[in-house]
């Protein structure tokens, strides 16, 4: 048993007086009727936030929340009961509500829990984010600030936060999984507001960066003061944005959190629960050609303090490096425990949930493209006209129709292989299934995200990363105002 | 005591700590949720979940020489010593801030009145999950049932919530109130030479009685489904955008987000100073009205214990109103507009109550019938609307109109344009106003928008 295995059944039995024997009890319960499989998933988390506004940290927040799901599954039958209070007699009940999805009354059946080693340990830190002393983030605050604005006389408001979470997680499965995690994350935001000498434009700029590691890593000045340059330069660079054309197009996409490509057009349609169920544009397309040669797809939960890893899944499943494309044939899914038991699959340690109050899904961890070997200059030169996209700022797929749309916050016109005017307003809009197979040309620049991305899937949020070497797509849909 | 009673007793108890452990002034917001979700998948239950949660939030404000110090903390621990000590971490933490001198709470005309806004059936509180899977399973079947392209789902969602919220502050306020909020969404999928199409529909309800048939609905989502099959992309021109009342409130929304108080004041509003001017066509009206009976959005008091209300927001196309709390209408030298919003473990915020546009008198059948050569719209996709600019441009799906009639559906294409242009262009208003949510809105025209596509 790791420290980290121990630390978790401690502080379950420390903050909650449960031991083993009440989890094998609750376990139990679950399991008097008939069901394939149970599981408990205990949580106790602490995020705090300190915000600064027109240069005053006007407030800080900090938010304690505890409670266990517990689950039951029969077939593709899930049932599901949470509560914030987790006693042995809220834990019985919760046991009883999730197994009523079974009807049938089963052998019993007893469940002897062993801790087990979680397969990683990608984000060990010497001090929780959240104990971090807050006089140290209002200070590094102010030091945005005034950073920022002595920049650029064009700077007009300054947004910046810290934000820090300490999540202990503990799953128990009625196979016997016991298993605990302590996760650390972090996150700096600046937002800058820019304005035109002559007061009638305004540019919003946007830069962060965190991950699961230290907080001390944020109050380094490579850190944050790079993350300043970036919103200020992003907030001014789109005071001198042309409005973009609409039409079809050569694109090229930069490296890092172009990746969003991927996570979009890609990475949902790879879920397992979507292609169980074959409502995704990809399902049962395994081992067929679905990009162009020499794209390779992956995702791995395994790649140190990202923002993406995990040490284990919120199902205690190792999470793993997974290929999902190699050389442009569809070769992976993401796979939960469920979807991977209904589907005759291993599970590839993607079921994650937002929270002890939601049902874990196939969920995407770090998603990203492998380098080719063209530098990125030659590929811009081979652009006669179109589109250089540096950043996006969001993007959301029908997973069903494959159709994906995204939207870039640093975009720029090519002109005759060279970059030419900034770009305000752009949206990207293409088919998943199809769009990787008009990738014609790779970089060999690689590069993850800085650490801020956040996936939505059915009302969930979880933190995930994406990265992208520079990579040409031929014939976009660029949704701009310029017919 | 009753439990709304013992919800008051706890706000009061963590109010006095807040006062003992330092704070000059303060408020305790107790949030009390049952819910339960399921899904049902073709004849099978996909998934049944059933939670209780309770969070308590605190906001402590410590005075100093230029204003307050602010702090917030939430909990799902009510032991009396987990309160104890939040209370004195919660001063603590907003001794390390600084002081703002338009913090606070409001200075006064806090709700004296309770009102019946019909938030809640007493009568639904029984409610048994097997009566919503039973709403979930008619829905599913005249779904697959509606057409023998309808192949698969993915599913049909109910749920039930129950939820009590109380509220008190330093000032004297404290009420509670208690409301429900029903809903079933049917998402199916259609199938058609090897291409897939999904689409929804949805209904929800302070009042189970109030919710829409589920076979209805299910109909309803089959019917949107199988009218997308074969869609095709478009050349890139510019034309007329019809959106339905689905998609109209989406606009609705970033107008919402654009006269967000907080937005005015910090200047990342491309609306912002423009109070009197014109904003949109002489056709649109907009009200935000906190105590519309059975309201989505509805509630006696808002976030900081001030009466909701009725606002007249945009009058025949001129701004007549931003969207207000006590905080941004100190910013901006102006009174709240009671529509402070307050989750258990946050500051207030700026939220709409029920923002609506008024509604007009041709019916979409008629809009379209109008229209020589557009496009209307059905579902929108993607993020692309920038509230500092105005700069709009989404993915959509829809379907082409030639000569008034539909002709074929559409994908993969994005609509864009200037939202304040957009506004200014709205040429027609349906009659069909319909509630899905807090955000409504009846179908509109926007005389011409960039389409982007082959």
């Amino acid at each position: 048993m790791s420290s980290e295995d121990r630390d978790a059944l401690r502080f379950l039995h420390d903050r909650f007086g449960l031991d083993d024997r009440s989890l094998t009890r609750a376990l139990d319960t679950t399991l008097e009727r008939q069901v394939d499989y149970a599981d408990l998933f205990f949580e106790y988390t602490t995020q705090d936030s300190v915000t600064l506004e027109e240069g005053l940290v006007k407030s800080g927040d900090r938010h304690v929340s505890q409670g266990v799901g517990v689950r039951a599954q029969v077939g593709e039958r899930q049932g599901y009961a949470h509560s914030d209070q987790v006693t042995v007699e809220s834990l019985q009940l919760a046991a009883s509500t999730a197994r009523a999805i079974s009807q049938a009354s089963g052998t019993p059946r007893a469940v002897a829990v062993r801790a087990g080693a979680p397969a990683h340990d990608l984000y060990p830190v010497s001090c929780a984010p959240t104990d971090v002393p807050v006089d140290r983030k209002v200070a590094l605050l102010g030091e945005i600030d005034r950073l920022a604005r002595r920049l650029d006389p064009r700077v007009k408001q300054v947004m910046a936060s810290v934000v820090s979470e300490h999540r202990t997680v503990l799953m128990a499965g009625s196979d016997g999984t016991l298993v605990g995690d302590i996760r650390p994350l972090v996150r700096l935001n600046v937002q800058v507001i820019a304005s035109d000498r002559a007061g009638t434009r305004r540019e919003i700029g946007y830069q962060g960066s965190g991950g699961r590691f230290d907080l001390d890593r944020l109050f380094e000045p490579d850190t944050w003061e790079f993350v300043v340059r970036e919103a200020v330069r992003l907030a001014t660079l789109n005071l001198e944005a042309e409005p973009c054309p609409a039409g079809t197009m050569n694109v090229v996409l930069g490296p890092g959190w172009p990746g969003i490509l991927l996570h979009e057009a890609i990475g949902h349609g790879l879920e397992g629960d979507f292609n169980r169920k074959q409502t995704s544009a990809f399902s049962g397309r395994l081992g067929e050609r679905v990009a162009a040669d020499g794209v390779t797809v992956i995702d791995d939960g395994t790649l140190k303090a990202r923002r993406g890893s995990l040490n284990v899944d919120d199902e205690g499943t190792a999470t793993q490096r997974t290929v999902l494309i190699e050389n442009g044939i569809l070769c992976g899914y993401l796979q939960d425990r469920i979807n991977a038991r209904l589907m005759g699959m291993s599970p590839t340690g993607n079921g994650r949930r937002e929270s002890y109050a939601h049902l874990p899904m196939p969920r995407m961890t770090n998603t990203f493209m492998l380098a080719g070997e063209e530098e990125p200059e030659d590929i811009l030169r081979s652009v006669k006209n179109g589109i250089y996209a540096a950043s996006f700022g969001g993007g959301q797929v029908d997973i069903t129709s494959g159709k994906f749309v995204f939207s870039a916050n640093e975009a720029y016109r090519i002109e005759d292989g060279r970059l030419g005017a900034p770009l305000r307003g752009a949206t990207l809009i293409g088919n998943g299934p199809d769009v990787l197979t008009r990738v014609t040309r790779i970089g060999n620049d690689l590069a993850l995200d800085r650490g801020v991305g956040t996936c939505g899937k059915d009302g969930q949020s979880v933190p995930v990363g994406v990265g992208l070497p520079t990579i040409r797509i031929d014939d976009l849909t660029v949704g701009g105002t310029q017919g | 005591m009753s439990n709304g009673d013992l919800a008051l007793e706890v706000v009061r108890r963590a109010l006095a700590k807040i006062r003992g452990a330092g704070a000059d002034a303060g408020d305790v917001m107790l949030i009390e949720t049952d819910a339960l979700e399921a899904r049902v998948r073709r004849e099978e239950v996909d998934f049944v979940s059933q939670a209780r949660e309770r969070t308590l939030g605190i906001r402590a404000l410590v005075s100093g020489d230029a204003g307050f110090r602010t702090a917030i903390t939430s909990t799902s621990d009510l032991s009396l010593e987990a309160v104890d000590r939040m209370a004195a971490e919660t001063v603590a933490l907003a001794r390390a801030t600084a002081e703002d001198p338009d913090a606070g709470l409001p200075d006064d005309g806090f709700a004296e009145d309770s009102p019946d806004l019909a938030l809640c059936d007493d009568a639904d509180r029984g409610v048994s999950v097997e009566a919503r899977i039973e709403d979930a399973r008619r829905a599913e079947a005249a779904a697959w049932s509606t057409d023998p392209r309808i192949e698969n789902s993915e599913g049909s969602v109910v749920s039930s919530e129950f939820s009590r919220i109380a509220y008190g502050n330093t000032a004297g306020f404290l009420g509670h109130y208690e409301s429900a909020h029903h809903s079933l969404f049917s998402e199916p999928i259609a199938r058609q030479n090897g291409s897939m199409q999904r689409d929804t529909w949805m209904t929800v309800a302070r009042r189970l009685s109030d919710l829409e048939d589920p076979a209805a609905v299910g109909r309803r989502a089959a019917e949107r489904a199988i009218r997308r099959l074969g869609a095709r992309r478009i050349p890139t021109c510019e034309a007329p955008v019809i959106f339905d009342p689905m998609t109209a409130r989406s606009l609705v929304g970033h107008l919402a987000t654009c006269l967000n108080g907080y937005a005015v004041y910090r200047e990342t509003s491309f609306l912002g100073g423009r109070l009197g001017e014109a904003v949109a066509s002489d056709r649109v009206s907009i009200i935000d009205d906190g105590r519309r009976s059975g309201g989505l959005g509805s509630r006696p008091f808002d976030g900081e214990g001030l009466p909701t209300r009725r606002n007249l927001i945009v009058e025949s196309g001129r701004l007549r109103s931003y969207l207000l709390d006590s905080y941004s209408a100190r910013k901006l030298g102006m009174r709240s507009t009671g529509n402070a919003a307050r989750g258990a473990g946050s500051a207030p915020s700026v939220a709409p109550t029920n923002l609506w546009l008024e509604p007009g008198e041709s019916s979409l059948d008629e809009i379209i019938a109008a229209t020589d050569r557009g496009l209307l719209v059905t579902e929108l996709i993607g993020m692309g609307f920038n509230p500092v600019t105005g700069d709009y441009s989404r993915g959509a799906v829809g379907l082409w109109i030639e000569g008034g009639e539909i002709q074929h559906p559409v994908e993969e294409i994005t609509i864009a344009g200037h939202f304040g242009e957009m506004l200014a262009a709205i040429d027609a208003i349906g009659s069909d106003l319909m509630w899905l949510g807090r955000i409504a809105s009846p179908s509109l025209r926007i005389a011409t928008m960039t389409i982007a596509g082959e």
